[in-house]
């Protein structure tokens, strides 16, 4: 890419999603949030923005709020502040471990839920952790506001459904039924500051007896995307999460995962690893579900 | 053109022009010679440039200079108070948790924030706290007491 002269180069902060939705539009434009992925890209020569548009002086994007029907997660929270977020960790103990995954203590004082959206990277912790729980994006752009489940926002490494002068406001995930729960887990070959090999994120919602009666299952880092398993979550409803329903959940898995071969695994074992992973945050769903207050 | 910044730093009123594109680690470092906040990789991944912005732990690398306009921030300047060291600067220097230096500032800024958050960390909170700073000469161990230490120090005991 060209780098721009550096007189063109402009910082803007707008405070309305119009403003900010009118800039982006501008050639070489791009949204500045966190800045984790952005900056670090401008310095390694991958990008050259010719306009900044920094959000986060956009209260919508900068709110977490609990409503009587749903979570609303701004696009530009820092990870630092879900993480501390009692609603959140009450109602979505696996999107705060998937979120809480991500960097060091500084990059989770300004890396955002919806930035690591937008990197459209396939390996992604917070991406399969959305998913499970049925979050949806809130973009708006000059054509209005519209609405995208987070399994349809990315269309390949890199790439994702916003065109020009779109914006990711933010997500909404509806609250949990009684006795739902969710976990998300990674494998990386150290414990801190790396890339996932494989996700698995995990939503079950049982009924009074503890019957399994809705399930999601997702694998991130195993396919050009993150992506729902609907065979996995077949094996967990009507099980109570027994050893032989989640044996064939993790069969399932490792039947869907489509992953490459690179430095951080093969695809016999990535395959192999997508298995372990759904057993193990299904396990943990289960766990928590049955633990669940009755909302 | 240049843009013009108004922030705090320390605690003062502080003001500077920048590019679009600086970072606040160059601002810092270039324009207001606050050299004590050190650049290592400028990608984020050794937390050499930890500052605190707006209470907040980030590396300064990662923050564009223009961003940290009407924001507060805290640097290893304004750790000690005239003469008198920070807890933290002693305890690093009783137990030799420093060689070459370079991490040092981030290290204590980092520290800082998080006995600030958590007076009484386990060795394991302290170590996960700090996987984002990067240090090649001492092994981590001595900069782990050395926090540890600290931070009994500050809740009044002796280890």
């Amino acid at each position: 890419m060209e780098r721009a002269p550096l007189e063109e180069v402009r910082y803007e902060s707008p405070t309305t999603i119009a403003h900010a939705a009118q800039l982006l539009g501008e050639p070489g434009a791009r949204v500045l949030a966190g800045g984790t992925d952005l900056i670090v890209q401008m310095r390694t020569g991958r990008t050259a923005p010719r306009v900044f548009v920094d959000v986060k002086r956009i209260p919508e994007l900068c709110r977490i709020h609990l409503d009587a029907s749903k979570l609303w997660l701004g696009a530009a929270v820092p990870a630092a502040l879900v993480v501390e977020n009692r609603d959140a960790n009450e109602l979505f103990p696996g999107l705060v471990e998937a979120v809480d995954l991500i960097g060091s203590t500084q990059i989770q004082g300004r890396a955002s839920v919806g930035g690591n959206l937008c990197n459209s990277s396939p390996a992604a912790d917070t991406v399969p952790a959305l998913i499970a729980i049925g979050a949806v994006c809130v973009i708006a752009g000059p054509e209005g506001e519209r609405r995208v489940p987070v399994e349809s926002f990315n269309s390949a490494p890199g790439r994702n459904v916003l065109g020009a002068g779109e914006l990711l406001v933010g997500f909404e995930i509806p609250r949990p039924p009684a006795r739902t729960a969710d976990a998300y887990l990674r494998f990386i070959p150290r414990t801190e500051m790396d890339i996932a090999v494989v996700g698995a994120g995990v939503s079950v919602t049982l009924d009074a007896s503890g019957v399994c009666t809705h399930a999601r299952v997702v694998l991130g880092a195993v396919a050009p995307t993150a992506f729902l398993v609907p065979a996995a979550a077949s094996a967990l409803v009507g099980s109570r999460g027994e050893d032989a329903a989640l044996a064939r959940a993790a069969a399932a898995s490792s039947e869907a995962a489509r992953p490459i071969d690179d430095k951080r695994g093969t695809i016999v074992y990535r395959r192999k690893v997508s298995g372990v992973l759904t057993k193990r945050a299904a396990a943990a769903a289960f766990e928590r579900a049955r633990g669940a207050r009755t909302r | 053109m240049k843009i013009h910044v108004h922030t705090r730093v320390n605690g003062e009123a502080t003001e500077f022009l920048c590019a679009a594109d600086r970072s606040l680690l160059e601002v810092l470092r270039d324009e207001l010679q606050l050299t004590g906040t050190k650049e290592g990789c400028s990608t984020g991944d050794c937390g050499a440039c930890s500052v605190m912005l707006d209470g907040r732990l980030v590396c300064s690398c990662l923050v564009l200079a223009p961003e940290v306009d009407g924001r507060s921030i805290e640097t290893i300047e304004g750790v000690a108070k005239g003469d008198q060291i920070h807890v933290l600067q002693r305890k690093f220097l009783e137990h030799a948790a420093l060689q070459c230096g370079i991490c040092t500032p981030g290290f204590i800024i980092a520290a800082k924030a998080l006995l600030e958050r958590n007076p009484d960390p386990s060795e394991e909170e302290t170590r996960y706290w700090l996987a984002g700073n990067l240090c090649r000469c001492t092994g981590y161990d001595k900069i782990i007491h050395a926090v540890l230490d600290a931070a009994a120090d500050l809740r009044g005991e002796t280890r």
